[in-house]
């Protein structure tokens, strides 16, 4: 089907493309399967899906490793995914076990892996922002050219921890990268009422920091701004903002009936602005990737989040001594 | 070797030593160096009331001028904290937790128990509390039992340099975040203090007098208001057992316990205002672990269920006196040991 | 004019710190006969009670330290005096008794109460009263410190010049010991001596500081005029482990007070000062580790690993060294027992009532013991 491959007009190589399909692709089978089995009732609590926003998170941390910190918000999974935290361990957190990520503590709007440079997802909105301009100070002090990045919704930017963090990372000059999901909704308020000015640029502009704005569905579009101005902040040259245009497929939380949306919204970006299809189009137009390719990778990941989910349903919930440990490393 | 030195001073040397002593440890806050980016001395202030002052020649760019954004550098902090370093960052006055406990309460306090037990967070964040200042309400409060009320969260308040010194350089060893309390009509008080480092521990509280009689429990500026009511009931053969706190979470139960059991008899002063304090929940865990050796209904000495007022014949009304420790003990000791209800 | 044969008794000075003391009790009642080493009455200072012990005779003619109250050191508290003295005489001498001279003076006069000496081990710390007459030297024992002498040191200073050290480890000396073992502490006693020109000295040694006295008697004979091993360590294998174990893991006032209490014949003696400051002194940078090092040394699988007994036997024998060896009956520490390891070349003491800081708990006997056997060793 493939036979003939044209020379790769991307900034990636084929393999680094197939990993950021799979990375996509892992997350879309995650919240998918999420968003079927919440409604059968398995999952307790209430749970954020990133469903439609994949390219932004995958094409950001293409570049970091695991010594760079990221701050992550309520719609966390796709953050957690694409920085490398293992999913059988995520989901067995999202059914509460202590298997689980968190062994069962945190559950979907905390899930953490420090030691993949994941800082938590986070129930308070904004709250990363300081957070992140700590870990950016850390490395800066240990001189290791870390970065930390930090995502906040186009709601939580109007929260003022993240505007004195723009400040003090910029004063400072930490290598931080403020990255604004905007997918048009805080919750259910429209980003056009609530965000006061007119474009993300101009804000980053007010605190003395380069913002650029990308198309959150390109990946390519997000991976070579992210790629500048990441190498800006690993060499020294401060902080920056990136702001992501993008579409949240499901509702703020699972459950939500979305009546705040046009008649045909969610239809129509589906049909044109799904991040994954956009990727695929482009790489099999471009005959650096070929569709089976792409569907093996499917099966793949399809086979992943079922093996997660069915290891999360068995696997052991915390017990009763669970319930008082690690409020402290030492009491 | 030992030496006098005042409570201000050993809080400046405990960060000096732990400065000298682990390259991770780094200070911030609003003018804790105190001119940064002025045209005039670089660390003209070493902060509000010169606690830090002299620490920036020592370790220059370890300490950290911060904009005035309480949120964000307290946040930063924490971040810090959880990625490696012991950062110490000075909210100058307490009261101004108002702005940034989010970052406390959600972010530090919560991180170990909500990331499953794989995070450490050693950060201190160290600042002002308590009357008698004439700084009206917004810079005088103790905020103590908020802090306290927080599981996750380590509180400390010392009574004395020679605490303060100790305790401090514990708080910036220990693992988990800390919040240290420095009364600052504190600051001046002097006593023998040991050049070298030490740490004391958590959870230990200072026992300051002994005495059968009655058992009165404080920490922080009304300690020292305890001691003088001990040696006013001495005067009358009464004679008190003061205990100082030192930490308020974790607090050292056992003290007050075996203190109470041997007394039969308890007042607990608490700078705080009246409700859900110190004072109270002592009250309470004695009741409930002890009511058998009560001899006596519990005195509690407390601010009262108003703001600090400004004006200094008011302030000092509402700081809890000496006499009014004494008239509490006084009160467990009278026949049936019950006292007038008290409006609150 | 003073009648020479009316006595005061005064509010002792035991140490170095103390300022003034309680009257606990009398012993002794008013018009009792008193003879020299007889117990007067109770002094409770803030870090240890004791015994105020006669050092004259007489009658007890009028007690004036009323039991509870606080006095100032050197205030009148009693009278001695010959039966014959008239009251009148006694009243007199009362009325004029020359108020006590304030501790400021005291210690303008007297110089500086610590010193510190600059040694091949490090800063030591020591004490340095009296003048002219032999040179004595005080080693503590493990975990102690100078003021463990604060009974013994102005005692013997009378006729003496005594030092007092903390050795590496402890007290406010350096914390960092370098050889924890006899003879890396005995060179740290040799080198201390060297720093403050000392050649020749009669070594005091308690417990851990006997055996240390010990084995510089045994490495530098010439350096060592007499020995005088106070409950000692390096006479037997034998030691309380619970007690090393306790003293090196106990961090709280709860955890310490209980084996400090292992201490005395007496558990009463264990004041909350006197826990303060041994746990101010456990707290500090670097105590933990010479702690620890030094018991992994010496008392390692709960025996002591260098005992002398026989070897110091062979040098008193061989070599004429005059040792004198005390202990209280009641050392829950190291058993009394272990004196008799030297019952046939020294002079032995053993006296009941007390434990393993018979130094202090004894005071009075002791240092009569030690200031006979020093005179003698001159």
């Amino acid at each position: 089907m493939s036979a003939t491959m044209s020379a790769n007009p991307f900034p990636l190589g084929k393999d680094e493309l197939l990993q950021a399909y799979r990375t996509m692709r892992t997350i879309r089978e995650f919240e998918e399967r999420l968003h079927v089995d919440f409604a059968k009732g398995d999952i307790p609590g209430f749970v954020h899906l990133y469903a439609g926003e994949e390219a932004c998170a995958t094409g950001i941390m293409m570049h970091l490793n695991d010594n760079d910190r990221i701050a992550s918000t309520h719609r966390g999974h796709g953050h957690c995914i694409a920085k490398g935290v293992d999913v059988h361990a995520m989901m067995a957190e999202i059914y509460g076990r202590s298997t689980g990520a968190c062994r069962g503590k945190g559950g979907s709007m905390h899930i953490a892996d420090l030691s993949k440079g994941m800082m938590g997802a986070n129930g308070i909105l904004g709250a990363g922002a300081p957070l992140i301009c700590g870990a950016a100070l850390a490395a800066k002090v240990r001189g290791d050219r870390g970065v930390g990045i930090t995502f906040v919704g186009d709601g939580a930017s109007n929260q003022g921890t993240f505007l004195e963090s723009l400040n003090l990372a910029a004063v400072w000059n930490l290598p931080v990268v403020f990255v604004v999901e905007n997918n048009g909704y805080a919750e259910s308020t429209a980003m056009e009422w609530a965000v006061s000015c007119d474009s993300y640029v101009d804000r980053a502009t007010g605190f003395g920091m380069p913002g650029v704005t990308v198309d959150g569905t390109d990946f390519f579009a997000v991976y070579e701004a992210a790629g500048e101005i990441i190498r800006r902040a690993r060499d020294g040259g401060g902080p920056a903002l990136l702001e992501c245009n993008m579409v949240r497929f499901y509702g703020h939380f699972e459950g939500d009936a979305q009546t705040y949306r046009a008649k045909g919204e969610l239809e129509s970006i589906r049909a044109s602005r799904d991040c994954l299809t956009i990727l695929s189009e482009r790489v099999i137009e471009a005959g650096v990737i070929g569709r089976d390719e792409l569907q093996a990778v499917d099966r793949e990941v399809g086979a992943l989040i079922e093996d997660a989910v069915r290891a999360a349903k068995a696997a052991p919930l915390p017990v009763a001594e669970d319930l008082l440990r690690d409020v402290y490393v030492a009491y | 070797m030992s030496r006098k030195i005042s409570m201000k001073q050993a809080i400046n040397e405990a960060l000096d030593l732990e400065m000298r002593r682990d390259p991770t440890v780094i200070v911030m806050g609003e003018d804790i160096v105190g001119g940064t980016g002025a045209h005039g001395e670089d660390d003209a202030w070493g902060g509000v009331l010169g606690v830090t002052k002299g620490l920036y020649a020592k370790h220059g760019n370890r300490l950290m001028d911060t904009p005035l954004s309480e949120s964000a550098y307290i946040g930063a902090a924490i971040g810090a904290a959880a990625c490696g370093l012991r950062p110490v960052a000075e909210l100058m006055f307490l009261d101004f937790m108002g702005v940034c406990f989010d970052q406390i309460f959600n972010q530090a306090a919560k991180f170990r128990y909500m990331f499953g037990g794989k995070a450490e967070t050693p950060v201190v964040i160290r600042g002002m509390i308590g009357a008698g200042f004439r700084a009206a309400a917004q810079h005088s409060q103790m905020l103590t039992p908020l802090f306290t009320h927080i599981p996750g969260l380590k509180v400390v308040c010392p009574s004395n340099a020679y605490d303060a010194k100790g305790l401090l350089i514990q708080s910036i060893r220990d693992n988990d975040p800390v919040i240290f309390c420095e009364h600052k009509n504190l600051y001046g008080l002097e006593c023998e203090v040991p050049a070298e480092s030490y740490a004391i521990p958590f959870g230990e509280a200072n026992v300051l007098r002994d005495g059968d009689d009655v058992t009165i429990v404080s920490y922080g500026l009304t300690v020292h208001r305890a001691m003088e009511a001990a040696t006013a009931l001495a005067k009358d053969g009464t004679e008190a057992e003061v205990i100082d706190l030192r930490t308020l979470s974790p607090i050292d139960w056992d003290t007050i316990i075996e203190s109470v059991e041997r007394t039969g008899r308890l007042v607990v002063v608490d700078e705080a205002h009246p409700r859900c304090n110190l004072a109270t929940d002592i009250a309470a865990f004695v009741g409930q672990n002890a009511f058998g050796a009560l001899k006596a209904g519990v005195q509690m000495v407390t601010a009262p269920h108003t703001p600090v007022p400004f004006a200094p014949t008011l302030e000092d009304l509402y700081i809890p006196s000496a006499d009014s420790i004494a008239v509490a003990a006084r009160r467990t000791l009278a026949p049936g040991g019950q006292s007038p209800r008290i409006a609150a | 004019m003073l009648n020479e044969r009316i006595k005061p008794i005064v509010m002792p000075k035991w140490g170095l710190s103390m300022s003034e003391g309680k009257v606990t009790g009398w012993l002794k009642r008013p018009g009792s006969a008193i003879s020299i080493g007889d117990e007067l009455l109770e002094v409770e200072t803030d870090k240890i009670t004791n015994v105020v012990e006669a050092g004259e005779t007489g009658v007890l003619r009028r007690v004036l330290g009323e039991p509870g109250t606080v006095y100032p050191v050197k205030a009148l508290i009693a009278v001695l005096a010959e039966p014959d003295v008239p009251d009148d005489d006694i009243d007199a001498f009362i009325s004029a008794y020359a108020a006590p001279a304030s501790e400021d003076d005291g210690e303008a006069e007297a110089g500086p109460q610590y010193h510190t000496a600059e040694t091949p081990a490090g800063t030591l710390r020591y004490a340095k009263r009296g003048e002219g007459g032999p040179a004595v030297l005080l080693v503590h024992g493990f975990g102690g410190d100078l003021d463990n002498w604060l009974f013994t040191i102005d005692a013997l200073a009378e006729n003496a010049t005594v030092y007092a050290l903390d050795l590496p480890g402890h007290g406010q000396s350096t914390k960092q010991v370098a050889d924890p073992s006899l003879t890396g502490l005995s060179q740290a006693v040799l080198g201390f001596l060297d720093t403050v020109g000392v050649e020749r000295a009669h070594l005091v040694g308690h417990s851990m500081g006997g055996a240390v006295s010990m084995r510089t008697a045994l490495d530098a004979p010439g350096r060592v005029a007499s020995l005088s091993l106070i409950a000692s360590a390096g006479l037997g294998e034998q030691i309380d482990h619970g007690y090393i174990q306790g003293f090196v893991g106990a961090t709280s006032r709860r955890d310490l007070k209980p084996v400090l209490e292992t201490l005395f014949a007496d558990r009463g003696l264990v004041s909350r000062k006197l826990v303060d400051d041994l746990l101010k002194y456990k707290r500090l940078d670097g105590v933990d580790d010479a702690l620890r090092a030094l018991s992994a040394s010496l008392f390692a699988d709960g025996r002591q690993t260098g005992v002398l007994a026989g070897q110091i036997a062979a040098q008193i024998a061989d070599a004429g060294l005059p040792t004198l060896v005390v202990w209280g009956e009641e050392d829950r520490v190291i058993p009394a027992a272990h004196a008799s390891a030297l019952a046939d070349t020294a002079q032995v003491a053993v006296i009941p009532g007390a434990g393993h800081m018979v130094q202090m708990e004894a005071a009075g006997k002791v240092n009569a013991l030690l200031k006979e056997h020093i005179g003698k060793a001159s």
